[in-house]
């Protein structure tokens, strides 16, 4: 199991969207994302893009006021996972043309559902970005 | 007006990317206004196609505006209360609905608890609108997990979905299966599933294999007799199925490779088409095609080639083809390359490969970019363990990211230097590693960097005094996180000693333990491991040498008794302490006189809650009243490690039975003879067969060991308490085949245990090495010198030689400094080792250096015979252990340098060294002719480095051809296969992987 989890988080450390591929108490998801958003917004671009955190490693990319963080096991390829954060950045993009913070705060569903399409039991299951959101606009379509 | 406009974009250009800061504060101006506009906007009653009301517009508004943690709490809390009293109104229109149970899942993503509103989203999922459902279905697997109560709800649901006509609904259905249905639950959707696997929407073939992914997760039995189907969907015609498929085959190999062998032929035909753009345009991410796919495919290839020369054989060409085609200018591209590296260091060593692996490990170091260092840094860590000589060339860039701000690049490098520690180098890591350990406050890689010092210092520690200074520091800094075994290891090894006859060593390792301990006792707050050693051995050596008196001991023990009153353990251990402290006095013969302060402090412990305390405290009084024979039979002196013999048979009583006997009390029958009872033996085996038939357990309970051996009274167990079993000592020869694993192995061993036959050897040749950190940190320059001397002659110099040069211009002296003590030892005994695998006789050096000590006449004959396997042998994973093979064959180098007086720079030889030398040739002149020519061969060449080197350099290339031969041909072999089965790229969905496995 690759991925443990997906958050974006905006730069004053609010989650706008979490994911995770195991189990974790509320208590528990409170506790982790305020400890890993606080390493990662306290690094500054020169910085990697990678943060070690308890058994995970944090693989992370900021576009302009969010930040998208991704939990991986040790053995993940780190500079693939920062590139699928950018794939699903464009995906988002392709579907809501310029894609703000705002649109996912306002279609929390939609980013849950390409993110359902990408990622199944922590492995990425899908890189076409036509087949991540056909099922998406069929579901537009129909209501 | 356009809300979106408006909105901060993050347009995922590049260009974005490289925002300056400037811009983004622009940018944050101006969302900040927007989130107002936009709310007040939407509120006028725009509406996307997903219908949102004022109110969750609003909400999503006054989250978004929140400045403050509390105050997102506050709006969440009163929308919970709004939530509570609106969710259970009856009649609530579906889209309403829908809306809701999006709102529950902001107030859980933010933080709290919506479990009031969970049966909502449970019943949405029964609704018949396509868009709620899904959205039902979102809900329930972000807030149920697979034990929750309501699944048994769901599964019903569940099933239906599964049947549906509209696989939108079925991929919905199956989205939740991945993430909802556990053990018991399997059973339940698995035939249904298995169905699925044949949909002739490619969208539900793709989430139906990860269905069954999942169930393997969850417990592989429940679908290890539906194996066959991630074989077949590996040919699916879509390519988005095959790529998913990867991932449960993907775990199946990791859990046993060996079934799935004859699968490489297919996954490196398949990589072979995606590397070559046969796949669909949409796979394309930034002009590669299908990365993510290739990634995964390459870490399968990398597990099944993983010591399997056949196998890996295979892999070459794709691989090779990759590292070419791989644009090394884009992060997935480098992603790709980085994945590649991995698989040839797993894989069975390629020379040509590795070079190509080594060339883009040097782009990485070299690259401004952080990520890629880091990148490096990795690979290099993986490589550096097929081929040592690579981390030279890089020492610098090494360096460089050692000393690094960014924690992260720091953390990796640690990783890499405790990849590649050796004996030579052992110092400056360690310290290196202490230092950084004291400079963080992470608990969690505290605790990992501590186990690391204490596993190099026990692997590689080049003195005692180094060892126990080490351990102190480790044990002073995070003695609470490190594990209690390392506490006894270091207390064992402190009354094991490491030579086997050497017994002033041992005794001035323990006075120097006892010195420093007393030293430390001073500090204010120290942990309670580490307090638990220092009783321990001030009890057991505190007065051994004479140099301190039993009062002086004792006083301190009173001290730490009372100063951590609230650590029974360590006052469990300062008693006993005191107690064996006493003892040696009583059976010296000296009057003891017991201070106040422990008089007092037994009278405490005599009345104390802990009935351990009150034992131990007991039987010190009691011993105290004994003669000095009693006591030296009860506590003899530093007989720590001597066995305990326990007389099973209690055969002392035999006497006393005997009398019970005569006068008529019944003899004992042991349980198995009895008659009519049961026998428990049988039943137990019985039991075993039965074990998951039943309920109830029979089988006794397994004893608590770690509580026997804590609880046993210190005075029937003599002083061994903390010694649980004696081991022996290693005879030579074991020792010798059991530390050449173990050497190897240093990194993927994690194992507490104290490794003592490696200790042993290493400190036990300590006598010729005496002073290794001198000559690390003083002879710089010199060994500099050698390494460029020796690089003119050696293939991959020429890099090294330039770096070498740019160093001497612009690198400061503290870089070289640290350079020269963490690779200039390596550096030379890594070429050496280099030379030894090359010429190839390594087995033959091993048994040479060893031969002053055994028998030389084997060791000739040893030669002869073992040379031809050798030569194939190179570079095998086994043979990577160049560690053993490298440091007798420093040995020898040391040894004959002094006679032969080529590089009188080196510091190696002592004069320990000086005077066995001539012994050692005297032996080599007494061999028989055939092995004398050849041993002679081996001497002139290493009294002579560049011959050496010419020497190694042709046999390389003769192992470079050797292997090469079978490759090529081979991979043509494969080519052409491929060639003929391959399908032509130009159709639209071409039928990739039908054909592969028939």
């Amino acid at each position: 199991m690759g991925i443990r989890f997906i958050l974006m988080v905006n730069k004053q450390g609010q989650t706008r969207l979490a994911q995770y591929y195991e189990w974790l108490t509320l208590e528990e998801r409170r506790a982790l994302e305020g400890e890993i958003v606080r390493k990662c917004l306290a690094r500054n671009e020169q910085q990697c893009s990678f943060v070690e955190h308890r058994n995970y490693k944090i693989v992370y990319r900021r576009y302009a006021s969010l930040f998208f963080l991704v939990g991986v096991d040790n053995d993940e390829n780190e500079l693939a996972i920062l590139e699928f954060i950018h794939l699903l950045v464009e995906t988002m993009d392709r579907h809501f043309g310029n894609v703000c913070e705002l649109d996912i705060m306002f279609h929390l569903e939609k980013a849950h559902f390409m993110l359902e399409e990408m990622v199944m039991n922590g492995s990425i299951v899908e890189t076409s970005k036509a087949n991540i959101l056909s099922p998406i606009q069929l579901m537009d379509k129909a209501s | 007006m356009d809300a979106k406009s408006y909105a901060i974009c993050f347009k995922p250009s590049s260009s974005a990317l490289k925002r300056s800061n400037t811009t983004r504060n622009w940018y944050r101006v101006a969302k900040l206004e927007q989130l107002k506009t936009i709310g007040r906007e939407l509120t006028k009653g725009s509406q996307g196609g997903f219908y949102q009301s004022k109110e969750f517009l609003d909400l999503v508004k006054s989250i978004g505006e929140a400045r403050s943690k509390a105050e997102e709490d506050r709006i969440v809390l009163s929308e919970i209360e709004t939530l509570k009293r609106r969710i259970s109104e009856p009649d609530i229109p579906k889209r309403k609905m829908k809306e809701y149970i999006i709102r529950l899942v902001y107030v859980e993503m933010l933080g709290h608890d919506a479990s009031f509103g969970y049966i909502h989203a449970v019943k949405m999922i029964h609704d018949d609108s396509l868009l709620v459902k899904r959205t039902g279905y979102l809900a329930v697997t972000l807030f149920l997990n697979e034990d929750h109560d309501l699944i048994i709800l769901i599964v019903n649901t569940i099933q239906k979905d599964l049947k549906s006509d509209n696989y939108l609904v079925v991929c919905a259905a199956l989205n939740a299966v991945c993430k909802l249905i556990n053990e018991e639950t399997i059973p339940a959707v698995l035939p249904q599933i298995v169905e699925l696997l044949a949909h002739p929407k490619e969208a539900v073939r793709k989430k139906a294999i990860m269905a069954l992914h999942r169930f393997y997760q969850k417990s592989p039995s429940s679908v290890s007799h539906l194996v066959s189907n991630f074989r077949k969907r590996l040919c699916d015609n879509d390519p988005g199925v095959m790529g998913a498929t990867l991932c449960p085959l993907f775990d199946l190999i990791t859990n046993d490779v060996n079934s799935y062998k004859d699968l490489v032929i297919s996954f490196v035909s398949i990589l072979k088409q995606v590397a070559e753009r046969r796949l669909p345009k949409a796979y394309d991410y930034h002009q590669m095609p299908a990365p993510f796919i290739q990634i995964k495919l390459l870490k399968i290839l990398a597990l099944l080639g993983s010591s399997d020369k056949q196998a890996s054989e295979n892999m070459y060409t794709v691989v090779g083809d990759i590292f070419r085609k791989c644009d090394s200018s884009s992060n997935i591209g480098n992603a790709v390359l980085y994945e590649c590296i991995c698989c040839v260091s797993s894989i069975y060593p390629n020379p040509k490969l590795l070079e190509s692996a080594a060339d883009a490990i040097s782009r990485f170091l070299k690259s401004d970019s952080h990520n890629l260092k880091y990148m490096g840094i990795d690979a290099l860590g993986r490589l550096i363990k097929i081929s040592p000589e690579i981390a030279e060339q890089h020492q610098l860039a090494v360096i460089d990211c050692l000393e690094d701000p960014d924690d992260t690049l720091k953390r990796k490098t640690f990783e890499l230097l405790y990849k590649m520690t050796k004996s030579t180098n052992v110092e400056v890591i360690v310290d290196r590693m202490i230092d950084y350990m004291n400079s963080i406050n992470d608990n969690h890689y505290k605790t990992e960097i501590a186990s690391r010092c204490v596993e190099l210092a026990e692997q590689f520690a080049p003195s005692n005094q180094w060892f126990i200074q080490t351990m102190n520091k480790v044990f002073e800094h995070a003695g609470d996180l490190v594990n209690i075994k390392v506490a006894h290891n270091l207390m064992r090894l402190i009354a094991e000693g490491f030579g086997e006859d050497d017994d002033t060593a041992d005794s001035q390792l323990r006075s120097s333990a006892v010195e420093s301990y007393l030293h430390i006792l001073g500090e204010p707050k120290l942990p309670s491991v580490f307090l638990q050693v220092i009783c321990w051995v001030l009890g057991e050596y505190g007065t051994a040498d004479g140099k301190y008196s039993a009062s002086y001991i004792t006083g301190k023990l009173c001290d730490v008794a009372e100063a951590y009153s609230n650590d029974e353990t360590v006052k469990a251990y300062a008693v006993t302490a005191l107690m064996k402290i006493y003892a040696f006095e009583i059976a010296a013969g000296r009057k003891v006189d017991m201070l106040p302060e422990c008089h007092s402090l037994m009278e405490e412990f005599l009345a104390s809650h802990s009935t351990d305390l009150q034992q131990r405290a007991y039987e010190l009084q009691a011993v105290i009243g004994l003669d000095a024979h009693a006591v030296e039979s009860i506590l003899p002196s530093d007989a720590s490690c001597e066995d305990i013999e326990v007389d099973k048979a209690l055969s002392f009583l035999n006497d006393y039975i005997q009398e019970a006997i005569e006068k008529g009390a019944q003899p004992y029958i042991p349980e198995s003879e009895r008659t009519g009872m049961l026998n428990i033996s049988n039943f137990r085996n019985q039991d075993h067969h039965e074990a998951s038939s039943h309920g109830l357990r029979f089988e006794a309970y397994e004893l608590p060991k770690q509580t026997v051996q804590a609880r046993i009274p210190p005075a029937s167990l003599a002083s061994t308490e903390l010694v649980p079993v004696p081991e022996p000592m290693y005879p030579r020869e074991s020792y010798q085949t059991t530390t050449v694993p173990s050497v190897s192995s240093d990194a993927a061993s994690t194992e507490l245990k104290l490794r003592l036959d490696g200790v042993q050897k290493r400190w036990g040749r300590q006598t010729h090495f005496p002073s290794t950190s001198t000559s690390n940190s003083t002879s710089l320059k010199t060994v500099n010198g050698i390494t460029q001397v020796d690089g003119s002659n050696t293939a991959n110099s020429r890099t090294r030689e330039t770096y070498d040069s740019r160093k001497q211009v612009e690198i400061s002296p503290e870089k070289q400094k640290l350079a020269a003590s963490l690779f200039g030892g390596p550096s030379k005994t890594e070429k050496k080792s280099a030379t030894g695998h090359k010429s190839s006789k390594p087995s033959s050096h091993m048994v040479k250096s060893h031969a002053p000590k055994s028998s030389m006449e084997v060791a000739s004959e040893k030669t002869s015979v073992q040379q031809p396997p050798d030569l194939l042998d190179f570079g095998e994973p086994t043979v990577k252990s160049t560690a053993p093979s490298l440091d007798p064959f420093k040995d020898l180098e040391g040894l004959l340098e002094p006679t032969t007086q080529v590089s009188s720079a080196v510091n190696h030889s002592s004069t320990a060294a000086v005077t066995k030398s001539p012994d050692i040739m005297g032996l080599y002149t007494e061999t028989t002719a055939g092995a004398h020519h050849k041993d002679s061969d081996i001497l002139s060449g290493l009294s002579n480095p560049p011959m050496t080197n010419m020497v190694g350099g042709t046999t390389t290339m003769q192992v470079a051809q050797s292997s090469k031969g079978p490759n090529l041909k081979d991979s043509l072999e494969k080519d052409a296969l491929v060639r003929q089965m391959g399908v032509t790229p130009s159709s639209q969905n071409p039928n990739l992987f039908k054909d592969i496995l028939g």
